[in-house]
């Protein structure tokens, strides 16, 4: 089918009201940078869901990662856009102002030249992702063991995406079908949505990140109106079984586990800890159940669960800029907050 | 010089210090007026003329395609360049860390004194300083310029009807250093240079040039938005008209970085009558640096329904639109 005639179908629906949510923040900007919202029917609407890893994180985990940075003989080494995001009073770049250390890389795995540079120094890596990231941990977990590396830790928050889209079906906003994460996917396969997806009858279209890809997830979602199925849209990288090695190498060094979601709470089975045996290599991400809010007007709990939009939160574009974010959505160029304000989306 | 490294001698203002400027700023950057040695330089000139400083504190002090001196030179003469001037005169002063090889600084004033000559202007005065720290190297350039002709460049005078112009592909810089800073093997070369030639094209053209502004740091929708809002009209861009070489869009997709927003050190935007925008597309890229130059959108009053003034709207590839901001922040790479 032809682009124009998934256009022409999109903007010109007038069935049932329909609420899809993407789950992915590669896919909230996305969204945004394409402009899609304008080339939608008014019975369309987008809602964001919890789909960027800093925007998830609770201010516990923060907390403790400014509590390491302080530390004697301690640096903790992190991907750029968990800088900026507040724990309970404070950011790890404020932190860094202060005299903590903070390294920023791009790639975990950098972390073991610096701990081989300074072995009198224990680095931290601030380890936070969903299963799109986790496979990288689980390589870096490997050169570890491999070379019994002490200097080297992991304070994990690592999140899984089904039983999150579980609980928003249970407790969020009414949801009609879901853009399937394109990166989530490439690792655990369509296959993982199926169950979830005929629990509750919504359709899920696993979608690239290209405009033309989005327009046509949307398209076979709002087709499958009510019907429990997941159509991937993403073949060319997208299999049903997903990277089986990758998999394999996270059920080596990780276990299912509770998770905090910030704003959420916790929920059942939806997150990732190191192994018992790996203990060692754990920085202390067990209990990290806190989760304050630095202001409490705040209602970024809410826009993750899409039951409001970024713009209908009192501090929006107000208080909250990404100069000054006072929640975690503010923060990365994939939270939602952020890429409505950056984009001056209204819809 | 018989020492390899800088100390804190060679800012002491005695000997060393005297040692260090002969044998490396004077030889390199040596004409008349600096040879004079006063305690300042004496030019001549009259008439409307541009002053503007910029400092250059890059990491690292050597990339792809150039250096911290060629930078040095090329970020000041093209802000002189973008308000119609003719780049005359510049001065530089050296803060210069404890440490810093010899050769290094070398380079990089050879490297200023090529692309200065290459703009056609003099280094007619210099300063050095040396503090503690850990070899690094800041280099501050003021500059003056002439403005011939009553010559009258600003964002004034954009009108809606104008046509937008790019000189070239957009974020090559940004994208060379980044590269170089995560050691990332690419083939992105900064496109630092100095945009006389093309400029001087310009002006001597005859056409009715309204706006100009170098594209730096904060990327095109920065410097688009900024024109934008201080024109109080609407400027549309299309997104598959912007240029970007596949490398860099590689790069971007890689990292999760925008185009839009990334910088670099030898592209102008330039606005001018539409009628006129097919000519100046010519002239630009018949000039050095130009290569790439074309039209990438149009400025609209408040008649059209196309968004409120002051906005940047970008039409996308699958014909939606978004409106656009400066730059927010730093542009940190997100995490997957």
């Amino acid at each position: 089918m032809d682009l124009n005639t998934i256009k022409q179908f999109l903007y010109e629906y007038d069935g049932p009201d329909m609420n899809i949510m993407e789950v992915c923040g590669s896919h909230t900007a996305a969204i945004a940078k394409n402009g899609i919202p304008g080339l939608l029917s008014k019975k369309i609407h987008l809602i964001s869901g919890p789909g960027c890893p800093v925007c998830v994180t609770p201010s516990a985990y923060i907390d403790r990662l400014l509590e390491l940075a302080k530390q004697e003989n301690t640096c903790v080494v992190t991907f750029g856009d968990l800088l900026r995001v507040p724990g309970s009073e404070k950011s790890l770049r404020m932190i860094k102002g202060e005299g903590g250390r903070v390294e920023m890389v791009y790639s975990p795995m950098d972390i073991l030249e610096m701990a081989k540079n300074e072995p009198e120094t224990c680095f931290v890596f601030a380890a936070v992702g969903f299963e799109t990231t986790t496979p990288v941990y689980a390589l870096l977990m490997q050169e570890l063991v491999k070379y019994d590396i002490k200097n080297v830790k992991l304070l994990t928050a690592l999140k899984t995406m089904p039983e999150a889209i579980g609980f928003l079906c249970e407790n969020g906003a009414p949801i009609d079908g879901f853009i399937a994460p394109g990166h989530v996917s490439v690792v655990t396969g369509s296959k993982i949505f199926e169950p979830i997806a005929e629990k509750y009858d919504i359709p899920f279209g696993v979608s690239g990140f290209e405009g033309a890809e989005i327009l046509t997830a949307l398209y076979a979602i709002v087709k499958m109106r009510g019907q429990g199925r997941v159509i991937n849209c993403y073949p060319a990288v997208v299999t049903a079984e997903g990277n089986v090695e990758a998999q394999e190498s996270v059920e080596t060094f990780f276990e299912p586990a509770d998770a905090v979601w910030r704003g959420m709470g916790s929920i059942p089975g939806s997150g990732r800890i190191l192994r018992e045996e790996y203990a060692v290599f754990d920085a202390g991400s067990r209990d990290l159940t806190e989760d304050k809010k630095k202001n409490q007007a705040c209602r970024c709990d809410q826009v993750l669960m899409g039951k409001i939009k970024p713009t209908e939160c009192p501090l929006f574009g107000k208080v909250c800029t990404p100069l000054k974010p006072q929640g975690a959505c503010m923060v990365s160029t994939e939270g939602n907050c952020f890429s409505w304000y950056s984009n001056h989306r209204e819809v | 010089m018989a020492q390899d490294k800088i100390t804190m001698l060679h800012g002491s203002g005695g000997q060393a210090t005297s040692e260090l400027i002969r044998s490396v700023f004077a030889e390199a950057f040596s004409n008349e007026v600096l040879g004079q040695m006063e305690d300042s330089a004496v030019v001549p000139g009259s008439g409307t003329i541009a002053m503007t400083t910029d400092s250059f504190v890059v990491t690292p002090l050597m990339f792809p395609g150039g250096d911290i001196g060629r930078l040095a030179v090329c970020g000041t003469v093209n802000d002189l360049l973008m308000r119609g001037a003719k780049p005359m005169y510049l001065t530089c002063g050296f803060i210069l860390e404890e440490g810093l090889e010899v050769e290094v600084l070398r380079q990089a004033v050879k490297s200023m004194a090529e692309t200065a000559k290459e703009a056609g202007v003099l280094i007619v005065a210099g300063d050095t300083k040396v503090i503690e720290g850990n070899g690094g190297m800041y280099i501050n350039t003021a500059g003056v310029g002439f403005i011939e002709n009553e010559v009258d460049i600003s964002s004034a005078k954009i009108q809606p009807g104008d046509a937008i112009l790019v000189s070239g592909t957009m974020g090559d810089h940004h994208a060379a250093l980044l590269g170089e800073r995560m050691e990332i093997e690419t083939e992105i070369k900064s496109d630092n240079a100095p945009l006389s030639e093309m400029v001087a094209a310009l002006l001597a053209s005859g056409l009715e040039l309204h706006a100009m502004r170098d594209v730096t740091r904060g990327g095109l929708a920065t410097v688009l938005k900024e024109l934008a809002e201080s024109s109080q009209t609407t400027f549309v861009v299309q997104d598959e008209a912007i240029p970007v070489t596949p490398q860099v869009k590689d790069f971007c997709g890689l990292l999760g970085l925008d185009p839009y927003y990334m910088g670099n050190e030898g592209k102008l935007v330039l606005i001018l009558p539409e009628a006129e925008a097919e000519k100046a597309v010519e002239i630009i890229r018949g000039s050095r640096y130009g290569d790439g130059a074309t039209v990438i959108g149009k400025v609209y009053g408040a008649e059209n329904g196309n968004g409120a003034p002051g906005d940047l709207i970008a039409e996308t590839a699958i014909g939606g639109q978004r409106r656009m901001d400066v730059l927010q922040d730093e542009g940190l790479p997100r995490i997957c």
